[in-house]
């Protein structure tokens, strides 16, 4: 193990370790924690410019509840998911589709669609946006949450068909031919061969998209414009247009916007952090 | 037995391509139009060749962008050592580590419009708490985000924060799977600290680095949230970079100068073709290897 | 304000005949930029009276945030456009009625449907035609502490050299003059409009938003060295840039700045903070040269976007915010606090509104302006905005940003 385990290191070393590592957390994580401590501050606080002491009060239950009964963030909320969660369903379905094509078969051109994706899957969003814009506004999807979803499945599809590829690139090839041999056809062996073999990736995948989907910000204002589509990313600025110098309630508001991801994250974590680290390793 | 891949592949590439491969090639096509975005492009849009491109070599603001998207691309990059550092520092067994794995690496997971609120309440001339500890230790207090000579900066420190997050996780993953008997065997050879680093370690975290790396340079070249939230490309348009500014140029009140945007989007996708092509000659490079 | 309000809707419905008669059906959809919470209480309930006026129209309403909104309403006009939006008149409105975004509703003013709108209607004609309807105008002025001035013993001034001498007396009281938040922008084109309106009348401010004049004409210059006195005496507050003007207004609440240039929609943010009519005051801009006083009163709009689907109701709610009642009602202190457009609308009693009333109808023989951002062309608008706020920063910088105004206005015009 490299560094060196401070198990084996002398008890002084060990010591200035363990207290070290809760300091640097503070540390790492003193915007959030300060944003955090907004929350629950009452207004009076900051207009009397006590920032830092003591809150006068404790008000975080008042702070909270505004955000959901006062204003339009249960709304954005919903959209958040209503866009998320058919999105993370498309692009693996897709996907899974995809990979187990580039995957599975020998073909020309495998390698050049291969390519196709990956590199799709990096070019700026800018390149995109008039053509998409244009699109989605004629086929009358503007300000819809389907319009975002239709471009976000596709966009998505380029990380997820690199991820499912390599996936299923890396499962027993034997397996397959063994099910060819016996004659099944192939989306049979697609669907009772690969993809229960695949779930792992597909936990990993859909929390990944998920997160990424959630947290998209330019696609929502460019393809959405108020509370009917809008996710919580852009119904954010509305929410502190709204509560304008109120940072108890802005605060409040973007910890709230930020909860979803923040939990998919800590319950799923393994998922996560595998779907991340692919190819991370050899 | 040929039928198949294709039927599977359909509704994938059909997607992609509608979406993605043919809106770039349009945007080349209106880069080369003046046209407001209203009505059809063939119809209403002018042709104007080269000129919005001639234009881009004029504009002031597409300098100073362009020179913000070079800040970014070095700078960002500093996220793979601060990840490497901490990655390093938190991988250890002693009680409890896991738990601060997650909470260093959560940041990640935080949209870039929160982080850029937080941030900037961070920043804050008199409420943030930057300030507050500055002047603790007796400074003056720094308008970060409000100074154009730091307000760049400002927004990169913050962005670095979940990129040095992720890139953490990366070598985290990566240092689990370095080969023990190796680093044993470094041991005996007395390499130490920064040697038993440089010559056993980060050669076995080559794959670690390049994803770092990869995700790193598109992270930067694709910044335009915490921009947006942050200083909205102020003050007096010394943050744009040119994912701001195209949007700005085709999107906003004063805009609606889609060719002028395409412009500006073409120029920043040819940067990140270079990238793109360096990364995909990289991984095929890879896969033959592994191949044989 | 929901009392009186509904108090006049029926006495509006009463007006039109009749509620339910009207044939009013299918869907009204309203996008609004009213997002600040005053007005966003009275988008709110306009749209839900005139909901209950007619049985057989839903009326939906989206609020909007105020500055997002001045980036998508494109977006919104052209691609899924509503029934009615909210926007800005004069010159702010000439892209969208130039794209064909706007409908021509010249109709409605020539039938008489619009009684009491007579003396607006200039402000929404573009080549001879009406694109909307105002709601709202006000004043734009010095706010300021009262009872800091009596504390200093200081009275409004009335000239510049008056104002200087004022706001030594406040820095040497430990405070800052002015108030400003720049990061949008636009405040800081109310002070150059004030700046230049005074120092060279409104008739050449006019001919430069028309771009008739070089921004580096020494007159230009006179009006930027005028505002660099203020500058330089450290008038304003600190970080500016890095504040939006409701950002600003704690400044004035807590007494750190005594006085905010800035327009009537002000007051009910700065009462809800606590601030008492004993407290604040305000003033007319004070005189620099020989001119007769401009002023600026922007006008805030409704307008029906030529592809709405529902144009008969978007016509009758027009006709309703519009309508002598509803504008006394929407523009009294408990409302907006704002001034009526319609000429058969009451005043408000309200020190403000009186104020600002009898300023605009007594003491703008100078001409009336809508604001920098409305009467310069949208792209110059933008510009001159960036290089006023960088002019308020780094004032040393005003030879390069002059010539960038000026190779812009050679560009644009």
């Amino acid at each position: 193990m490299f560094p060196i385990p401070i198990e084996r290191r002398s008890r002084a070393v060990q010591i200035t370790y363990q207290s070290l590592i809760p300091l640097a957390l503070i540390m790492w994580l003193l915007p959030l924690i300060a944003v955090a401590l907004f929350s629950i501050r009452p207004l009076a606080d900051f207009t009397s410019g006590n920032y830092w002491g003591v809150p006068s009060s404790f008000e975080l239950f008042t702070n909270y509840s505004r955000v959901f009964f006062d204003s339009d963030m249960p709304r954005y909320m919903l959209n958040s998911v209503l866009i998320t969660v058919p999105t993370v369903i498309g692009a693996v379905a897709l996907s899974c589709m995809t990979g187990f094509a580039l995957g599975i078969y020998r073909f020309r051109g495998n390698l050049l669609i291969f390519l196709m994706f990956i590199a799709g899957n990096f070019v700026p969003f800018q390149i995109l946006m008039v053509p998409v814009r244009d699109l989605t506004v004629s086929a009358g999807l503007y300000d819809t949450k389907l319009g975002l979803v239709l471009f976000h499945i596709a966009f998505q599809t380029g990380f997820c068909t690199l991820f499912m590829r390599n996936f299923i690139r890396a499962l027993p090839y034997a397996l397959i031919e063994a099910a060819r041999v016996e004659g099944v056809a192939e989306w049979r062996i697609f669907w009772f061969v690969v993809l229960p073999l695949m779930k792992p990736a597909i936990a990993a995948l859909a929390v990944l998209i998920f997160t990424f989907i959630w947290n998209d910000y330019f696609w929502a204002i460019v393809l959405t414009q108020g509370p009917n589509a809008q996710p919580v990313t852009a119904g954010i600025t509305a929410f502190n247009s709204q509560f304008i110098a109120q940072y108890h309630l802005m605060s409040a508001g973007s910890i709230v916007a930020a909860i979803p991801p923040v939990a998919m994250f800590f319950l799923m974590q393994r998922h996560f952090i595998a779907g991340l680290t692919l190819g991370a390793v050899k | 037995m040929t039928v198949s891949p294709a039927l599977f592949l359909l509704p994938g590439v059909l997607f992609f391509a509608v979406y993605v491969i043919i809106p770039i090639i349009q945007s080349f096509y209106i880069s080369a139009f003046e046209w407001n975005g209203l009505g059809e492009l063939s119809e209403q849009g002018e042709y104007v060749g080269l000129r919005n491109y001639q234009e881009l070599f004029t504009d002031r603001a597409f300098e100073v962008s362009l020179w913000n998207n070079v800040k970014w691309l070095v700078l960002y990059l500093l996220a793979i050592p601060a990840g490497l550092f901490i990655a390093l520092f938190l991988n250890q067994t002693v009680a409890g580590i896991r738990i601060y794995k997650s909470l260093f690496f959560f940041p990640f997971v935080l949209s870039q419009v929160v982080v850029g609120l937080v941030f900037s309440w961070f920043y804050l001339p008199r409420e943030g708490l930057l300030n507050a500890i500055i002047s603790f230790f007796g400074f003056e207090p720094v308008n970060i985000l409000g100074d154009p000579t730091l307000a760049t900066y400002g927004i990169i420190a913050a962005g670095l924060w979940p990129q040095t997050a992720y890139c953490m996780i990366l070598y985290l993953t990566g240092l689990n799977a370095v080969d023990p008997e190796q680093v044993e065997a470094g041991r005996l050879d007395r390499a130490k600290g920064w040697r038993m680093l440089w010559y056993v370690i980060l050669p076995q975290l080559r794959p670690a680095t390049f994803i770092a790396f990869v995700v790193t340079i598109i992270g930067a070249l694709r910044s335009f949230d915490m921009i947006s939230v942050m200083t909205n490309g102020g003050p007096f348009g010394s943050t744009r970079v040119l994912s701001f500014y195209m949007f700005e140029k085709a999107l906003s009140e004063y805009g609606f100068r889609m060719g002028y945007g395409s412009a500006i989007a073409v120029v920043l996708f040819l940067i990140m073709l270079v990238f793109i092509l360096y990364f995909l000659w990289t991984m095929v490079q890879d896969e033959r290897a592994s191949r044989n | 304000m929901s009392k009186i309000l509904t108090a006049s809707v029926v006495t509006a419905a009463m007006v039109a005949g009749g509620a339910s008669a009207d044939g009013l059906s299918g869907t009204l959809r309203i996008i609004s930029d009213m997002s600040n919470p005053t007005p966003r209480a009275v988008i709110t309930q306009l749209a839900e009276d005139f909901d209950a006026m007619h049985p057989d129209l839903t009326v939906e309403l989206e609020v909007i945030d105020r500055e997002g909104w001045k980036s998508q309403i494109r977006n919104a006009l052209s691609a899924n456009p509503p029934d009615v939006v909210n926007w800005y008149a004069a010159n702010r409105m000439a892209p969208y009625v130039n794209a064909g975004l706007f409908m021509d509703i010249s109709d409605m003013y020539a039938n008489g449907d619009l009684p009491g709108l007579d003396a607006v209607k200039g402000a929404l004609t573009i080549d001879g035609k009406q694109w909307g309807v105002p709601y709202s105008y006000y004043q734009w002025g010095i706010y300021y502490r009262e009872d800091i001035f009596n504390e200093l013993g200081l009275s409004e001034p009335a000239t510049f050299d008056e104002e200087i001498a004022n706001c030594e007396k406040i820095i040497a009281s430990g405070r800052k003059c002015y108030s400003i938040g720049s990061k949008f922008l636009w405040t800081a084109g109310g002070w150059f409009d004030y700046l230049n309106m005074r120092t060279n009348g409104f008739d050449f401010h006019m001919q430069l938003a028309r771009g008739e004049v070089p921004w580096t004409d020494d007159r230009v210059r006179a009006t930027f060295a005028n505002w660099r006195k203020l500058i330089d005496m450290g008038a304003y507050i600190d970080d500016h840039q890095s504040y939006n003007w409701q950002d600003a207004l704690p400044f004035v609440v807590n007494g750190e700045a005594t006085a905010y240039l800035i327009g009537n929609f002000a007051v009910p943010h700065l009462r809800s903070a606590g601030m008492t009519d004993a407290q604040l005051d305000f003033y007319q801009f004070p005189q620099i040269g020989d001119y007769p006083m401009g002023e600026d009163a922007p006008t805030d709009t409704f307008h029906i976007p030529s592809g709405a689907e529902n144009v008969e109701a978007a016509k009758a709610f027009l006709q309703f915010v519009t309508s002598a009642e509803v504008q006394t009602a929407i523009n009294g202190p408990e409302g907006l606090g704002q001034l009526p457009i319609n000429a058969n609308s009451q005043v408000a009693q309200d020190e403000f509104i009186v104020q600002g009333f009898d300023m605009l109808s007594n003491n703008a023989t100078g001409g009336i302006a809508q604001f920098f951002d409305r009467d310069f062309p949208a792209e110059m608008a933008a510009l001159g905005m960036e290089g006023l706020q960088e002019f308020m920063v780094f004032p040393d910088n005003l030879e390069d940003i002059l010539n960038r105004l000026e190779s812009s206005r050679q560009r644009i015009y």
